[in-house]
């Protein structure tokens, strides 16, 4: 049987040990009236030459088409070695590291990881991550309600301009405890958080302000003004960073007059394939003296009973596996293999290669965002955009997305669905894994279709 | 056998009480609470000006392997908070009674549901069975 | 460890960073200027710890690293309630093919029917062995399948305007996400009392439950190691009272194909596809929770599920399932790892998935049996073991002051992952201890004949087990130290 080693002796023998006769007598306790039947929807066992040849059959069906989607999700090179070493056995198949002793690959590296992303972030202290961009947001909002005690409103401000499905994630995990959310529209000029529309939140009893960097639009938002009014109006200001734009982009620590106070974003483009939405990993950092109120694993620096150095998960007391009902959060993992792509992944680019990634990515979209001009199509935005613009459309952007698909290329994100506001509109990703010639086909393919 | 004060009103959840007598108490927990919990990494203090029903959640302590509520003895107003312990919460694992006293209340009931010492010493000896 | 060592290897990846140095093939060669980006955008402080290192500095770095882990691929590892079997290298080879790595989240239908389909089946397939009417893929973990579970026993009452429930009843064995989740979702818990023999106190629930009971989160198996065998009588006593049944699969392992959550009454379960389904543990997540749920409860599953329209895969839009409890993530949870679930539920086939339950039951109850005849006392002598079982150590602590923790480190130094200590907390001293179904009686053995030895070496010299481990990179840690004096990340 598949992963099973037992011979027929090794099985008599455990059997006579336990005196039992029969496997099935083992399952005595279970009710006769509660036994499951055959699976019969289940198909049979295949080995696993065969189980390949079918995944490469469903894998061919995908293709690997020349994708301008970002939305959330970006395309960048990853070094071969990233997961190479990610899945050696010893990172991959090892648990939580609660033995410390015998963990200490996995703890010194989530400490490297968390010494990287406060440097990116220009924060305090960092966890050991949360499951995703999406789910760290909402992490950091609960974190916001118990930071900020003086605010009595529990009361959440999301600008329109952070990702629809942040919001909605948002919206799933917090409105269970009371959190009232309120959105914040955007300039359609811009791009950029409405700062009229905040300014009717002034003086109210705001428990916090979200601030998305670079936002849904690929738009980079006033972010220090943001901060300041969130800082004025006794609010915990939360940023949404792109880490990898960290590396030349004003970190959330810096933003303001006094920083940000939890700094959240998807980590994915740190290392992390595309793969169809998962597994990525939320960085979550806070300033120190919100450290007790971060969920999620977090893994200091330590000495041994010989005075070596070494490491441990630490600050375990906020957590449910002690604190139970009164935990900072319900949450146990972190995105561990994910987290360890991603530190071998900033080890090998370092600052300069992150900076160059991040520099190709904003040349090439500026590139492309020329070569559709001079084509007479009207990008918005073009200038504080990052590696991603919105593309209003004289033709249904469901309909241009299929044609291009025929073409082989992911054209963009379908705006209108989440922003009717935009009529037709495609949200347009290029990354460093660009071409000039790949800006060229996309040009060319696009306008062909328009001009049918 | 810990140590239990005789001047000290105590409560079943391990909270001793010091009647200033000026009407004001001094909080903090027991040193059977202390050895129970082990080394002390990391106190919450609650906030000046806070106020609290007896029974109240105000105040969490942190050991390595635990984090304990501190519930409110008596109903009050925190009037002073021992901001030592946010650096060296320690103390309260070498010095529960003086040193380790976490807060100080304005408090608006009386004393007289709390246990004496001789009480609290016999609630102690209960628990270890 | 038993590799030569030297000051090279115990340093951090920051203290090999030199200035100028990188691997230059990682990065565009191109120095670009940033152009029109405002100044008052960009970045002025420099990353001081971000390594600068070379390609074979990064490889070698990380490579040592790993090699101070135990893992399944290396060490027995009976790690008690999270099932540490065998991840077969299919599973994650065929989850790494180019197109399943490149895909986009978002990509159009033309490049998703070969990843879509494999879902879709996947959500057959959980769903035929659950006993489920839908399952939906997207909670994270098990953590957040459990907050989805209570989220949408929350909608259901919701939805019938029933507000008046505001408590969710745990029993005290329970995983400590349980009530953690409950308080998430804004409910109260109340704790029910566990017997003598592991299960629910029959009598303490009927006390417990009314009006007030929005639902009861149990797990079968037990965090006990023991099936609960009046389940279908607590699953009476709650749905009488209008409440409903949320199920903690974590231990699917223990029952696969011998019996269905569904059919034992529950209304909504998730499952650890990174526990019974062989995903990686990678040191800590990604995990991944999908949930099942009753006939009443489809309304409210998270979205997006993957359906089937006009022989085409689609993930649902929001709209198609309006009264859900909406989006726990991005895009449609942790894909990568339910490609390696679907992978390895083919592999197993029908036949394959009743023998995982058979032989995990097997090789608990072998090993639980050699331990109790090497005089070890069981919390639940009277009892089967299911896929796991606790031996507790109160009275070697009490004789020789041989705690569970200095087992569980005196075992590294034979080569042997510990069991879980100190949970379930209800027990005192014990080990939680789950050999799964992927390890040979041999290595089951040499774990008995270990913990011979430790037994006897805490009756004649127990500084052995105290000062345990010995043979690891590091000692036993001061974690009062890594407390107080917080030292979280790198500075130079």
């Amino acid at each position: 049987m598949p992963f099973i080693p037992h011979t027929e002796t090794d099985i008599q023998a455990m059997l006579a040990t336990i005196g039992v006769a029969d496997i099935d007598d083992l399952f005595d306790e279970i009710p006769e009236n509660l036994r499951a039947g055959e699976m019969h929807d289940i198909p049979t066992m295949m080995s696993e030459m065969d189980i390949s040849r079918l995944m490469m059959q469903r894998a061919h069906l995908d293709g690997l088409p020349l994708n301008f989607i970002g939305a959330g999700a970006y395309e960048h090179h990853i070094p071969a070695a990233v997961w190479q070493l990610t899945t050696r056995g010893e990172f991959y198949s090892a648990y939580t590291p609660y033995q410390a002793e015998a963990s200490q690959g996995t703890l010194q590296l989530i400490y490297e990881f968390q010494t990287m992303m406060t440097d990116l972030t220009a924060m305090d202290a960092s966890n050991a991550s949360l499951y995703d961009g999406a789910s760290a947001t909402a992490e950091a909002v609960l974190m916001a309600i118990r930071v900020n005690r003086k605010s009595k409103s529990r009361h959440i401000l999301l600008p329109k301009s952070l990702n629809p499905v942040y919001r909605k994630t948002i919206r799933a995990i917090c409105e269970p405890q009371g959190i009232k959310l309120s959105e914040i529209s955007f300039s359609q000029q811009t791009g950029k958080t409405d700062f009229s529309a905040l300014a009717e939140y002034s003086k109210q009893d705001i428990t916090a302000l979200v601030i998305p960097q670079i936002n849904f639009f690929g738009v980079i938002e006033e972010f220090d003004e943001l901060t300041q009014w969130a800082e004025d109006n006794g609010s915990i200001a939360i940023s949404v960073a792109n880490p990898l734009l960290l590396s030349v982009m004003k970190p959330p620590g810096e933003w303001g007059r006094q920083g940000i106070d939890i700094a959240v974003g998807e980590g994915q483009p740190l290392g992390a394939p595309l793969s169809s939405g998962g597994p990525y990993y939320g960085y979550m950092c806070c300033k120190k003296k919100h450290i007790r109120q971060m969920p999620g694993r977090i893994v200091g620096r330590t000495t041994d009973a010989d005075g070596k150095q070494g490491f441990v998960l630490t600050l375990q007391a906020r957590e449910q596996h002690i604190r139970r009902s009164k935990a900072t959060s319900n949450i146990c993992t972190n995105q561990g293999l994910v987290v360890t792509a991603s530190t071998i992944h900033m080890s090998l680019l370092g600052e300069e290669g992150l900076a160059r990634v991040a520099s190709q990515c904003y040349k090439n979209t500026h590139l492309l965002q020329e070569k559709l001009i001079a084509c007479g199509l009207t990008p918005l935005q073009s200038g504080d955009c990052f590696h991603e613009f919105i593309l209003p459309l004289d033709k249904p952007a469901n309909e241009v997305i299929d044609a291009m698909a025929e073409e082989g290329i992911s054209a963009g994100y379908n705006l209108s669905e989440d922003y009717p506001e935009f009529d037709s509109a495609l949200l347009v990703c290029v990354t460093e894994t660009k071409s000039e010639s790949d800006l060229d086909w996309y040009v060319a393919t696009l306008i062909r279709y328009l001009s049918q | 056998m810990s140590n239990i004060p005789s001047e000290l009103k105590y409560t079943s959840s391990h909270e001793w009480v010091r009647d200033n007598g000026n009407g004001t108490v001094t909080i903090g927990i027991t040193d059977h609470a202390q050895a129970a919990l082990g080394d002390i990494v990391f106190v919450e203090l609650p906030e000046m000006g806070n106020e609290y029903e007896q029974g109240d959640e105000c105040t969490v302590i942190e050991s390595v392997k635990a984090a304990s509520d501190v519930y409110c003895p008596i109903a009050g107003v925190v009037v002073e908070i021992n901001e030592n312990l946010e650096d060296e919460p320690e103390v309260i694992n070498s010095d529960a009674y003086m040193e380790g006293w976490i807060f100080t209340l304005e408090m608006t009931e009386s004393l007289d549901h709390l246990m004496n010492a001789e009480a609290y010493a016999a609630a102690c000896a209960d628990d270890a069975h | 460890m038993s590799k030569p060592s030297n000051s090279m290897n115990d340093k951090l990846i920051f203290e090999h960073s030199r200035q100028n140095r990188r691997a230059y093939s990682q990065a565009p060669f191109e120095e670009i200027d940033l152009g029109e980006l405002p100044i008052r955008f960009r970045r002025k402080s420099s990353l001081k710890h971000l390594p600068a290192t070379s390609e074979m500095q990064v490889v070698r770095h990380y490579t040592r690293l790993s090699q101070k882990n135990f893992s399944i691929d290396t060490e027995f590892y009976p790690l008690g309630s999270c099932t540490m079997k065998y991840n077969p290298r299919a599973c994650n080879s065929l989850a790494m093919l180019p197109q399943m790595l490149a895909r986009h989240p978002y990509a159009p239908e033309q490049f998703s029917q070969g990843f879509l389909s494999c879902m879709y089946e996947l959500q057959q397939m959980l769903h035929s062995v659950t006993g489920m009417h839908g399952v939906s893929l997207t909670p994270m973990a098990g953590a957040q399948g459990e907050f989805a579970g209570v989220a949408m026993i929350q909608a259901y009452h919701r939805a019938n305007n029933d507000t008046a429930r505001t408590e969710i009843i745990v029993p005290d064995a329970a995983h400590g996400t349980n009530p953690a989740t409950a308080i998430m979702c804004g409910y109260k818990v109340k704790e029910i009392r566990t017997n003598r023999n592991g299960d629910v106190d029959i009598e303490a629930l009927k006390a417990a439950v009314g009006p007030q009971t929005a639902g009861i989160m149990l797990t079968n198996p037990s965090t006990l190691g023991v099936f609960e065998k009046k389940i279908k009588e607590i699953a009476d006593i709650v749905h009488q009272v209008g409440g409903l049944l949320y199920y903690d699969g974590a231990n699917l392992n223990a029952i696969l194909g011998k019996v269905r959550p569904g059919d034992m009454g529950f209304d909504v379960i998730h499952l650890n596809l990174h526990k019974t389904f062989s995903t990686p543990h990678g040191g800590g997540g990604p995990g991944s929770g999908a949930v099942g749920v009753s006939k009443r409860l489809l309304p409210y599953m998270p979205v997006p599920t993957v359906i089937q329209e006009e022989g085409v895969y689609r993930l649902e839009t929001d709209a198609q399932r309006p009264n859900s409890i909406g989006h726990l993530s991005a895009f449609a949870g942790n894909a990568g790892v339910l490609i390696r679930a679907y992978v390895y539920m083919r592999m197993l086939g029908r036949e394959g998935m009743v023998r995982v339950s058979e032989f995990a039951a097997l090789n608990a109850n072998y090993l639980m049996t050699r331990l109790a005849d090497a005089g070890f006392d069981l919390a639940f002598p009277e009892r089967r073991a299911s896929h796991e079982f606790i031996v507790t150590l109160k009275r070697q602590a009490k004789e020789h002051n041989a705690t569970a923790m200095d087992f569980a480190k005196r075992l590294l130094d034979f080569g042997y992952h510990a069991p879980t200590t100190y949970f379930p907390l209800l027990i005192p001293e014990c080990l939680l201890i789950e050999p799964t179904e992927t390890e040979a009686k041999e290595d089951i053995d040499g774990f008995v004949e270990a913990m011979i030895a430790i037994l006897k070496e805490a009756e004649t010299d127990i500084d052995k087990l105290k000062g345990a481990p010995w043979t690891q990179a590091n000692r036993r840690f001061d974690e009062v130290k890594a407390a107080r004096q917080l030292d979280i990340k790198w500075v130079e």
